[in-house]
């Protein structure tokens, strides 16, 4: 089992550094380039997300937890922001509060994509937590 | 591939040549979007081509930072056409439902010749 905690500065310039550790981070795994392209684009998602939706581009801590064990990935985004209102509406492909940003709607669709699982908690007012996993079965000595 | 997160702008005939390269997530599409539409807007052009060959990578801010261009295209009656597109970036085009709407090209000039950016001015 290993672990990584990581807590960043809820600023768009930010996200970068998340999708670099989150490649670091499965590197040991020896997964393939499609795995790495899909454990990053699905971090990159959900801090965005914290960092436009949760904290509303005002800044925040913007927290993530990478674990690993037996090759699978699992990594939690968390913010102590707004809150989701309603997961499910919030999770629906193309929904998005922020059409005059160009925000597709698509973030949570990504994720559930590329991760094999996207579990959503939230609470108004107080913040919320993404834990994704992905098994990495790529590279087979 | 670039680190560096830059975006090449020029004109062929009556197509906008944008060619990002780097990065494309929330805090760089929000760049090229700006960019790209002063250029458009300053220029007389009819059609967008996004050549996406130095894109290392994209995530679905990439995908609204599209769909905004292929609005600003069609408010001119012209079109948006992708070209040198990534596996990566293939499947999130994929996933969006934008391969509905906009074409892909193999390559820049297969793009600027099914725009007929060679011949009109």
């Amino acid at each position: 089992m290993n672990k990584v905690k990581l807590e960043i500065e809820a600023h768009s310039e930010n996200v970068s550094m998340a999708r670099v550790v989150a490649a670091t981070f499965i590197t040991p795994y020896d997964p393939t380039v499609e795995e790495v392209s899909d454990l990053k684009t699905a971090v990159s998602e959900a801090v965005t997300n914290a960092i436009i939706h949760g904290y509303n581009e005002n800044g925040g801590i913007v927290s993530l937890i990478f674990s690993a064990e037996n090759r699978v990935i699992t990594v939690e985004i968390a913010d102590k922001g707004i809150g989701i209102e309603n997961i499910e509406t919030a999770r629906e492909p193309l929904f998005t509060t922020k059409p005059e940003m160009e925000r597709s709607g698509l973030g949570f669709t990504v994720m559930e994509e590329f991760m094999d699982s996207v579990e959503v908690q939230s609470t108004a007012g107080e913040g919320t937590t993404v834990t994704m996993t992905k098994e990495l079965r790529g590279a087979v000595e | 591939m670039k680190l560096q997160t830059e975006i090449q702008l020029n004109t062929r005939g009556r197509v906008l040549v944008a060619a990002p390269s780097g990065e494309i997530d929330h805090h760089q599409a929000e760049r090229f979007r700006t960019q790209i539409d002063s250029a458009f807007e300053k220029s007389s052009c009819r059609h967008i081509l996004l050549n996406m060959s130095q894109v290392s990578f994209m995530d679905s801010s990439g995908i609204g930072m599209i769909i905004g261009r292929y609005k600003k295209a069609e408010t001119r009656g012209g079109k948006l056409v992708l070209s040198n597109m990534s596996e990566g970036i293939n499947r999130l085009f994929e996933i969006s439902g934008l391969s509905k709407i906009v074409t892909r090209a193999e390559n820049a000039e297969t793009a600027i010749s099914m725009l007929g950016g060679n011949f009109n001015e």
